[in-house]
């Protein structure tokens, strides 16, 4: 018994190690076409990404985002729903987390900070349940659904930064947030600050862990999303989980985008989310939908997205990691093709042995 | 008041059905491209990064060849391409067709994106590179209102019009069209008749290929005659609304494209309103129009249409 869930374990964790890999020599193929050398490019972006301590900092804070996001997708397949949201859910948590943190300068830190994380979890809650209910109620796929979504708090927000909110000229930005919203900065090196946002990922990692495995909510919600059929047989409710996940699902995106603002941009910007909510896809995929998972395989798109911009002074586009995502998530829908050639290497050594 | 002037004044303008009929154009090509491919049972949510890439693809090789035409068709083989990887990882290795659908979109925006800087020399967008002549129509032209709206239109947008019908005739019509429905309802039932399930949905799944490249290349050397990164801007999911709204009927799904067509010509005619004098600040809300009516109509209106039965159900024979 203990033998075989050993192994389930192992092969959950080498098909995704195995994608990956197979993706990278992929890419390489690519950077070859362009007429670059994928091994200098590769060190380029691992140098990029580790080769200093202050790229390693850089490497964390692009990571923490990260794992918000890719626990908000990873627990909604949980849940059965497909949140391909998490853009526009951490995009509406950084505007209302800034809305939250500008109005909140007469307040101490420790008011402050929570009611801005918060407000920006709120408000990401209530972006996704949107598609929740609609799903729930009307059946209207939450993959359309979020995707509308994702446009509609993209040009709100664009709005907000060249209406309402406007400050200053140049890029269209907010005002910052007060002082006593900001999180405190434990190390600085040089211009790179490290907050104590990524011990918030890592803790929520772990509520979301405990959550899924250890608690009757989180039992539910996974019923739902493994049959929901039989789930409603057994009367659990659809309606209420299915909105349920979706706002769990979003309050995590939406702080995602509260720490963005409070530890590294201290304003709202148009580009802010640029892309971390649909990376959240990326990386749920290649951590299995496993919390632990999840803040591992966030630590590995953060350093691609840190070496990249490495890589581009290199003359490789740093849609390089776009290519190399797209590949892994191809690799993990069709994973049967990465057992096939991890089996039939297997079977062709048993037959060399004999 | 001043509103409902304005939008009086729209809709009494022959250029917002023009416009409405462009804008859809790349819809009904997609959205026809998604029946085919739902009609066999594989969804296709790759529509939006095929139209990416087509869009790209035709770009580049009117760059080269300076002829919009041949870029029409290089687009159609990458559309192809897509197709291909999305059908061998949904038929034939049973893959979760969401993932590889979001997974190919990526793929899609990533190598448009990697390759810019190599084949134009700079990120962004290229300048404009050429585009396929509107043709006029000798005696439409003249007729009052009616010329206006289709007396001088892209070739493309014709062709759209006219893969609705064939596309309507090829499913309902043909023995092929009805297996693939079969195929698309039972597949159980279908292999037992004879039928090969997989060849089945490889067509479809291609074909969609094709069709969803075409309205890609039209947002291209169609409509605009440059390539800008990620130009599709979630008009493939658009798209795939509109096919749920026309309840995976070709002809249906034209008239929801023609709807979120309007929506689109809409928010245009509102920005650009003399009357309205919209400011710069506020034109992202009015952005927000398509998608907004996008929602409503897809939540108004499925449990209304039904999809395949087998519908995003892999086939494993035994």
């Amino acid at each position: 018994m203990k033998k075989r869930i050993m192994k389930i374990n192992l092969s959950a964790f080498i098909v995704p190690v195995m994608s990956v890999i197979i993706a990278l020599l992929i890419a390489s193929v690519v950077i070859l076409l362009i007429g670059k050398n994928p091994l200098i490019a590769y060190y380029e972006m691992l140098k990029g990404a580790f080769g200093s301590s202050q790229d390693f900092i850089n490497t964390i804070v692009k990571t923490t985002p990260l794992i918000l996001t890719g626990l908000a997708v990873g627990f909604g397949f949980r849940a059965g729903v497909f949140n391909i949201g998490a853009e526009g859910q951490m995009s509406m948590g950084a505007l209302f987390a800034t809305i939250a943190g500008m109005n909140l300068g007469g307040f101490p830190p420790y008011i402050a900070i929570p009611i801005t994380i918060l407000s920006g979890m709120l408000m990401g809650a209530l972006w996704a349940s949107i598609a929740g209910f609609l799903k729930a109620r009307t059946g209207a796929h939450e993959v359309i659904t979020t995707i509308m979504l994702n446009w509609i708090s993209y040009y709100l927000g664009n709005y907000m930064v060249a209406g309402p909110l406007s400050v200053g000229s140049g890029t269209p930005k907010s005002p910052e947030i007060a002082a006593s919203a900001k999180l405190p900065v434990i190390i600085k090196s040089q211009s790179i600050e490290l907050t104590p946002g990524i011990f918030i990922a890592i803790l929520m990692a772990i509520v979301i862990y405990v959550l899924l495995e250890k608690t009757s909510t989180g039992y539910e919600i996974k019923a739902v999303g493994f049959n929901p059929y039989a789930a409603e047989y057994g009367g659990i409710s659809i309606a209420k989980n299915v909105v349920l996940a979706m706002a769990i699902s979003g309050a995590l995106a939406g702080l995602a985008g509260a720490l963005e603002v409070m530890g590294l941009h201290y304003r709202y910007l148009g580009t802010l989310t640029s892309g971390k909510g649909f990376d959240g896809i990326s990386i749920s995929l290649i951590g299995q939908n496993h919390p632990i998972g999840i803040i591992f395989a966030a630590l590995l798109i953060g350093s691609l997205r840190t070496g990249s911009n490495a890589m581009q002074f290199a003359g490789i586009p740093k849609h390089i990691v776009m290519i190399i995502q797209g590949i892994v998530i191809f690799l993990v829908a069709a994973d049967r093709i990465v057992k096939t050639i991890l089996t039939y290497r297997k079977k062709h050594k048993a037959g060399v042995e004999k | 008041m001043t509103w409902i002037i304005s939008i009086l004044n729209i809709f009494t303008n022959p250029l917002f059905y023009k416009i409405t009929l462009t804008a859809a154009t790349p819809f009904i090509f997609a959205a026809l491209g998604g029946v085919f491919s739902e009609i066999t049972g594989v969804v296709n949510i790759a529509l939006e990064g095929i139209m990416l890439l087509g869009a790209f693809v035709s770009i580049v090789f009117t760059y080269l060849t300076g002829s919009p035409w041949i870029g029409v068709l290089m687009a159609m083989i990458s559309g192809l391409g897509m197709a291909w990887l999305h059908a061998w990882a949904s038929i034939k290795w049973y893959g979760n067709q969401i993932v590889s659908g979001t997974a190919l979109i990526l793929l899609a925006q990533g190598l448009t994106g990697f390759l810019m800087e190599p084949i134009f020399g700079k990120p962004g967008q290229t300048d404009f590179i050429g585009r396929i002549k509107d043709i006029k129509i000798p005696f439409v032209k003249n007729i009052p209102f009616v010329g206006e709206i289709i007396g001088e239109l892209n070739p493309l947008v014709f062709i759209a019009i006219g893969l609705v019908f064939f596309s309507w005739w090829f499913l309902y019509k043909t023995t092929m069209g009805l297996r693939m429905r079969a195929v698309g309802e039972n597949p159980e039932a279908a292999d037992t008749l004879g039928i090969n399930v997989y060849k089945i949905r490889y067509f479809g799944v291609l074909m969609s290929g094709i069709l969803a490249s075409l309205g890609g290349a039209f947002l291209s050397v169609g409509e605009l005659g440059q390539f800008k990164e990620l130009m599709t801007g979630g008009r493939g999911f658009i798209a795939l609304a509109a096919m749920i709204l026309g309840n995976w009927n070709p002809i249906g799904a034209f008239w929801a494209c023609l709807l979120f067509g309007a929506a689109e010509a809409m928010n245009n005619q509102l920005q650009s309103s003399p009357i309205l004098q919209i400011s710069a600040s506020t034109k992202p809300l009015f952005n927000m129009l398509p998608f907004i009516v996008t929602i409503i109509v897809v939540s108004g209106f499925i449990g209304r249409t039904r999809a395949p039965a087998a519908d995003g159900v892999p086939y494993i024979k035994d």
